[in-house]
């Protein structure tokens, strides 16, 4: 079946001058138009860039294909009985197949069988997903009505902020905006700050909530985990190394009015530039800390808006 | 050998061989025909109130954007699209089924306790008005999901007391209509009637009543603990005040998954009696078939906790909490391959009722098929909350047990009104419906696969094109709907006059068939003879 993509005949707005400017600061931000909004092709989930969303990929389409294995077997089976039974043409009722022991005790054993052997890689995947262990850096998430805060833990301790739906997507979501938005980038899945993490480490989130029952996903990590008040969860990814770029992802759990607009934004850089990164933050976080200090170099671009915490 | 019924039924015989005329006759029924009529009609009403809500759904979905409805007030229609579908539609139309059939299939002049049986019906039109006026209270309906997940569903606002107890009505309602059927079954079959020799129908409902009786009172637990919560202090789910919010979903999904199966288990009992009929066929294994809707039912004790695999669940319960949902598809696989083998060597014929116990085989095995695909915790983290697991719970509800139902009303309704309807528009009606349902729902597992997040009123740009597509399924699957009321009024009021056996070359087996169409308003006074 085809679908024409993109053309929206009834569309009746322009860009609007805010939304161009958004996209132009976003782009000097380097998160503009080579960011993909998700690696899926728009049919299946994505392979992603963990060791997890990889691992859960292969089960996925594993279990996949047994189910359209079974499928073309039962359905064809099923197909051929409603071509050849036909009464209308002429098909005479076997009324004596109506009991075999031996071919039920077939078609229950043949799918225990089955199942057992799709619950093994299931299992070990399972095991894998929940080792938490020896994670090199901890960065604690908090879900609120309606937006994400990051603390850093470990070698970037004192960085925390807030990360919430652009203002551009802002705009151009509210009822009767007016706005287009296939005119927005990355419309309804960028932030104003997004969570900066390096690829090939360890990275281990800490998840609560300060309200209500809210979810943190990003597909291609493979990573989603509740964010409950009161509690603390915990999930772990690596991203592969190479995989530097900006992913996305959203809520997944209803959390009211704004469950839509919460989207969550990582961008993955390597070792050596996140190390820059933090050393920035944190010289920011200092400066917004003695602000009557001699300002000796300009002062470091703030992608995040930091906030003093009890440590510093 | 016929046995006379108590002397004191004989005796009422005389005052009431003709119903009582006008109002009283429907306000004060007892009549397990009339009851089981009012059931009906309500629950189709439900249907369609339901379903314009889910159309507000698909229109705001249409295309990205919010160009229609402010967020709250989507999750409004999200949340009550799914209360009145599963209360006021699904189980309404199923425990009408069960007053039809249940005392014709085993001989039985009534239900054991017709005037309780009056009363639960007349709780639902209060209930649901209770419901559906929380549209106008300040606040609006509760928006927090049919789930009802705190802290969440306790922001809700002057509606809430009203939703509680609407949702106490409703269970009372169904816990009283239980007990109604498993009397009824364990009392009243006709001599000669073994519980094994019972049509498949009627123990499919005896377990469902079962299942209910079990798992109603724990919702009204968990709701009441909502309400004190909300109201009086109490912190059952709250975690600043000791309690935890997990814990209702332990106890909303101990309800929960049990449900989804009573919503279920009588649509499995109405294609076993089809199928064998229009296969000029006896069901294959039907011994087999009893023992596995009992499986299931047990089964679905044990599996809550799938539903709360994010949640920050330990690994021991992971594990088995996966292993018990994936044994399910054992005995429901027994099912599909025996419902097969009926039809297998059979002589099929395709009148409205077989149509519609077919498209129910197919797409009810796709439901399973996700079901399964969700099981595995795993591949679960990127499945749950996205329209994958929207996919797969309204594959096996619409195409499972909304056709079950509307295969079990095409396939009794001659017996029920004396007249046959129209075959012509119904076959309209199947066609239309099992085509865009599947327009409607199968580009769903698509959005879910591709990250698409579910409860959302707007949506990330990469999502417009099978969002365009569902929405068209859609309207045009809502606007088919309209056909069943049509189809059902013409065959009221008239149309060519049915045998008893209805079918005519078929030979189904039920004491249901062996009455004249339509049949006595007291049918089977004297206990007829179990072949």
């Amino acid at each position: 079946m085809s679908v024409t993509r993109g053309d929206d005949h009834d569309s009746t707005s322009r860009p609007s001058a805010i939304a161009w400017a958004g996209a132009l600061c976003l782009a000097a931000l380097g998160l503009g138009p080579l960011a993909e909004a998700n690696t899926s092709d728009g049919y299946n989930l994505p392979p992603g860039v963990t060791s997890l969303s990889k691992a859960i990929y292969t089960l996925h389409m594993e279990v996949f294909w047994v189910c359209v294995a079974i499928a073309v077997v039962v359905f064809g089976v099923m197909i051929y009985a409603l071509v050849k039974f036909r009464h209308s043409q002429g098909a005479v009722p076997d009324t004596t197949l109506v009991h075999s022991t031996k071919v039920e005790i077939i078609w229950t054993i043949i799918p225990v069988i089955i199942l057992v052997a799709m619950a093994i890689p299931a299992a070990k995947v399972i095991l894998f997903m929940e080792d938490t262990r020896n994670s090199e850096l901890s960065i604690r998430v908090t879900g609120y009505q309606w937006k994400w805060q990051y603390q850093y833990m470990n070698a970037g301790e004192g960085i925390n902020f807030f990360s919430t739906l652009a203002r551009d997507s802002n705009f151009a979501r509210a009822l009767h905006s007016g706005i287009d938005p296939k005119t927005v980038p990355n419309y309804l899945l960028e932030v104003d700050h997004p969570l900066v993490i390096p690829s090939g480490t360890k990275v281990r989130l800490l998840l609560t909530s300060q309200d209500v029952i809210h979810a943190w996903w990003v597909p291609d990590f493979g990573a989603k985990r509740s964010v409950i008040p009161g509690f603390v969860n915990e999930l772990w990814f690596t991203v592969d190394p190479g995989k530097e770029g900006i992913y996305r992802g959203q809520c997944a759990a209803l959390c009211g009015r704004d469950h839509g607009f919460m989207p969550i934004v990582v961008d993955v850089r390597t070792p050596d530039d996140f190390k820059k990164w933090v050393e920035e933050q944190k010289a920011a976080v200092k400066q917004a800390a003695a602000p009557d200090a001699q300002p000796h170099e300009p002062a470091p671009p703030a992608t995040a808006q930091v906030l003093p915490t009890a440590s510093n | 050998m016929a046995q006379p019924q108590a002397s004191d039924t004989a005796h009422h015989d005389d005052h009431h061989d003709q119903p009582a005329t006008g109002i009283k006759r429907w306000l004060f029924a007892t009549n397990h025909k009339d009851i089981g009529t009012m059931y009906l009609v309500f629950s189709l009403i439900m249907f369609f109130i339901g379903g314009a809500m889910a159309m507000i759904i698909r229109a705001e979905l249409f295309k990205p954007g919010l160009q229609l409805v402010d967020p709250v007030f989507f999750n409004q229609m999200t949340t009550n699209h799914a209360l009145i579908m599963i209360f006021g539609a699904v189980m309404p139309a199923f425990v009408g089924l069960a007053n039809w059939m249940i005392p014709m299939q085993i001989g039985a002049p009534d239900m054991a306790l017709p005037r309780m049986n009056n009363f639960s019906f007349w709780i639902l039109p209060f209930a649901f008005t209770l419901l559906l006026s929380t549209l106008f209270v300040p606040g609006g309906m509760v928006a927090g999901g049919w789930t009802l997940y705190p802290p969440l569903s306790l922001q809700t606002g002057d509606s809430f007391p009203m939703l509680i107890f609407a949702i106490h009505m409703m269970g009372a309602s169904s816990i009283m209509g239980a007990i109604n059927v498993i009397v009824t079954i364990m009392n009243m079959r006709a001599p000669g009637m073994t519980l094994l020799k019972m049509p498949l129908f009627a123990w499919s409902w005896l377990i469902t009543a079962y299942l209910l009786i079990a798992v109603m009172p724990v919702l009204a637990g968990a709701v009441t603990m909502l309400l004190t919560d909300h109201f009086f202090k109490t912190s059952f789910f709250n975690a600043a005040g000791g309690g935890d919010p997990v814990m209702f979903e332990h106890i909303f999904w101990f309800f929960g998954h049990p449900e989804v199966y009573i919503m279920v288990l009588p649509a499995f009992g109405i294609i076993s009696e089809i199928l064998p009929t229009f296969s000029r066929k006896p069901l294959f294994g039907a011994t087999s078939m009893i023992y596995a809707i009992a499986s299931i039912a047990f089964l679905s004790f044990i599996v809550w906790g799938h539903h709360m695999f994010a949640d920050g669940m330990p690994v021991a319960a992971q594990l088995f909490y996966m292993m018990a949902t994936m044994l399910i598809a054992v005995p429901t696989g027994v099912k599909v391959f025996n419902w097969t083998a009926t039809m297998w060597r059979g002589s099929l014929s395709f009148e409205p009722p077989m149509l519609f116990a077919i498209a129910f085989l197919f797409l009810f095995s796709i439901g399973g098929f996700s079901g399964l695909m969700l099981a595995i915790v795993p591949a679960d983290f990127q499945y749950n909350q996205t329209y994958f697991v929207v996919a797969h719970f309204h594959y096996v509800l619409v195409p499972g047990a909304i056709f079950g139902i509307m295969a079990g009303v095409y396939y009794w309704l001659p017996k029920w009104t004396g007249h046959m309807y129209s075959q012509t528009l119904a076959k309209w009606h199947f066609w239309l419906s099992a085509i865009f349902v599947n327009v409607l729902f199968f580009p769903q597992h698509f959005l879910g696969l591709a990250g698409m997040p579910r409860r959302i009123p707007d949506y990330a740009v990469q999502f417009t094109d099978w969002n365009m597509v569902s929405s068209i399924g859609g309207f045009a699957f809502g606007l088919s709907q309209i056909l069943f009321p049509v189809i059902i009024i013409q065959c009221i009021r008239g149309g060519k006059q049915a045998t008893s056996t209805v079918w005519e070359g078929t030979h189904p087996t039920g004491l249901e068939w062996t009455l004249p169409s339509p049949p006595p308003y007291h049918s089977f006074t004297t206990a007829p003879d179990v072949p």
